[in-house]
């Protein structure tokens, strides 16, 4: 009995000794749960190559992913927007230096359901509508009929990504409906007929019609693809980024070159998101 | 020795259960004090974000500027100084992030060390300007002039009604639609659940056969097994397009789909508690009501459900308590919007599934962090009270029954 005790000791020891000294390769990545699925991907596409690194990837949304980082408590913060200025004052004041890298595009296309005749709208109808000022369909160029909003749910990236880049910085209405995910918003706007909301990209499915969005006051309207993306023509289009401490460049720079190389990109590619490249 | 022995271990398993009660005590006290020690944070609070300022240029005659006013200011709904009591002049919204409109890069340094400078001087060259700006860059030679910000007072946190807590650049806590939310939810809910729960208990104490009671009981309970994400789910699958279709509404996503659901969660607590009441009559009672002709029905009208009157009640504010502080069901159901409700029938926003909902993305210690710990201290006071009325009306059932 003592012995198997013993022997049981010695590998728990082995073991924790083992991942001490790889330690090296032992990144913990934190944040948005628009990034969290790509993010995971590339951890495990990545640890198979090179055996004897560790990545661990949390979510929780792109203000935890920050908190963390502050902390200490994780290597890279994920996010789906720029650091905040506020949050940049904190860290500037902890003293910390980071280092800021877009990893991967993503595209917010404007659903509605299939059934609303409407086919394209522009940056300021999508305002108006958005802050509650156009209830509608008609002020929009459809039928005699209201018009129900979804938003994401305030601790979401893409809450605050359509906000400044389709509101022009207002605040959304108090009247709109918020979800906790995109796949509720999903099957929200395909059982209301009057419905209209935001998903990213990769989510958009055939139960729902997508949105062609002009950011020219109605000159010229474009899809929500990921070719128009890429090509820069589709205007809701953000960019994920990832944030690390200057001080571990070494430690995290193979995994970004990983992420950044073609085959990388390739991997954004095949989940719906918009490669750099 | 013997003796000896069974009696420290005897001790042994006194000082166990003591240990484990106190500890309890001590983690529960634990909990409430620290989720009032954050909540009560929230008072007195600026309500603009912390660290920023909002600056004006030091020639307007605006003193102040509520938070509702800076709001529809950056919303661009008031935008003309003269409505605030200044001069009939159109306002310049001015951010941080504005300010490479005015200066090149060159002019505001490599390591951005002259953005105070500039800053200050273009608040003093443009009169109409209102400036959303860091606190630390209003230091010292700071030329424009800065508005002190409202504060979050007791009464308009409970009595506000508008909720905007992640407003730019000053947040709105106002918590009046999420407690009138909160409390129509519930309402609805037991005004379903009450009847059907009631009539399964007294079917299953007074009416049904033994064999037909344990296929029931079994189903019944079985209800509280289901995960209330379930529940969820199939609300915003079932219910919420059935109640668009029923009453010809633009939008399926109210209170009453919330009700709903959480009628059907609230069903097992409530036929538990009330069939063991009913369960309770004496049978002298009932057979002696019986003796004096009267049916089963009347028996059961007249004697049974008076008597165990106090244990329905309490089976019906227990319901209500598991009501009001369910979660994530009624996030996904009941459309969120935080609007005072005129009825079952339009969107709502509850208490729990706000601070579900935006607790991930606060900053710790913020603002917002405190007033959702807030929104904490009130559920908690909400589901106390509920706890005493129930203590109230089982101590009185005991005194009546001795």
């Amino acid at each position: 009995m003592k012995r198997i005790n013993l022997v049981t000791l010695i590998a728990i020891i082995a073991t924790v000794t083992v991942a001490f000294t790889t330690g090296d390769t032992n990144i913990k990545i934190k944040g948005s749960d628009t990034v969290l699925p790509l993010s995971q991907k590339f951890a495990e596409v990545y640890m198979k190559k090179n055996p004897g690194s560790k990545i661990t990837v949390v979510g929780g949304g792109s203000g935890v992913g920050f908190a963390s980082f502050l902390d200490g408590t994780t290597d890279i913060a994920m996010a789906s927007r720029k650091v905040k200025m506020s949050e940049k004052m904190k860290l500037q004041d902890a003293g910390k230096s980071y280092k800021e890298v877009i990893i991967a595009y993503d595209a917010l296309s404007v659903i509605v359901n299939p059934k609303n005749k409407v086919s394209q709208l522009t940056r300021e109808q999508l305002e108006g509508i958005f802050t509650g000022k156009i209830t509608n369909w008609k002020d929009v160029g459809g039928a005699d009929q209201k018009i129900i909003a979804y938003c994401r749910e305030s601790s979401s990236g893409t809450y605050e990504f359509f906000k400044e880049h389709v509101m022009n910085n207002k605040n959304y209405g108090s009247t709109l409906l918020n979800m906790p995910a995109t796949g509720a918003i999903v099957q929200s706007v395909s059982q209301t007929d009057g419905a209209i909301g935001y998903i990213g990209i990769a989510y958009l499915e055939k139960s729902v019609k997508d949105i062609k969005v002009s950011y020219d006051k109605g000159k010229t309207y474009v899809e929500a693809t990921v070719a128009n993306a890429k090509a820069k023509t589709y205007p809701i289009t953000r960019p994920l980024y990832y944030y690390y401490l200057a001080k571990d460049e070494n430690k995290i720079k193979p995994f970004i070159t990983f992420i950044l190389s073609n085959e990388g990109q390739k991997l954004a590619g095949d989940l719906g998101y918009v490669p750099l490249k | 020795m013997k003796k000896f022995f069974k009696r420290f271990s005897e001790k042994l398993v006194e000082g166990a259960l003591f240990l484990s009660s106190s500890v309890t005590t001590f983690v529960v006290l634990l909990i409430v004090i620290f989720l009032f020690k954050e909540g009560l944070g929230v008072i007195n609070e600026k309500t603009v974000e912390e660290g920023f300022v909002i600056a004006v240029n030091k020639n307007n005659r605006v003193n102040t500027i509520s938070t509702e006013q800076i709001k529809n200011i950056f919303d661009q709904n008031i935008t003309n100084w003269e409505s605030l009591g200044g001069e009939n002049d159109s306002i310049i919204l001015f951010r941080i992030d504005d300010i490479s409109n005015y200066y090149s890069d060159e002019q505001l340094g490599d390591t951005l060390q002259n953005i105070p400078y500039c800053i200050s001087q273009l608040i003093d060259s443009i009169p109409e300007i209102i400036a959303f700006i860091p606190e630390k860059y209003t230091s010292k030679e700071f030329k424009g002039r800065v508005i002190n910000s409202d504060i979050v007072t007791v009464s308009d946190f409970i009595g506000g009604k508008e909720w905007f807590p992640t407003a730019q650049p000053s947040a709105q806590f106002g918590i009046l639609p999420l407690i009138l939310g909160t409390l129509w939810v519930s309402l609805g809910a037991i005004l379903i659940a009450l009847p059907l729960g009631l009539a399964t208990a007294i079917y299953l104490s007074e009416i049904a056969s033994p064999k037909m009671r344990n296929v029931i009981k079994p189903l019944v309970e079985l209800l509280s097994g289901i995960p209330s994400v379930v529940y969820g789910f199939f609300g915003l699958i079932v219910i919420v397009p059935m109640i668009q279709n029923v009453f010809g509404l633009p939008v399926g996503e109210t209170g009453l789909a919330g009700s709903i659901v959480l009628g059907i969660m609230a069903l097992p607590t409530i036929i538990t508690i009330s069939e063991d009441a009913l369960r309770t009559t004496p049978r002298e009672m009932k057979e002696a009501s019986l003796a004096l002709g009267a049916n089963r029905w009347q028996t059961v009208l007249k004697v049974t459900i008076p008597y165990s009157a106090s244990g329905i009640t309490a089976a019906a504010i227990l319901g209500i308590g598991r009501a009001i502080g369910e979660t994530m069901a009624v996030l996904m159901v009941t459309g969120n919007a935080a609007v005072i409700p005129g009825g079952l029938l339009e969107p709502v926003r509850t208490i729990p599934a706000t601070i579900a909902a935006e607790l991930g993305e606060t900053a710790h210690g913020g603002l917002h962090y405190k007033a959702l710990f807030a929104l904490g201290c009130i559920l908690f006071i909400m589901t106390m009270v509920i706890n005493l009325i129930v203590e109230y009306i089982s101590s009185k059932r005991k005194t009546k029954v001795q």
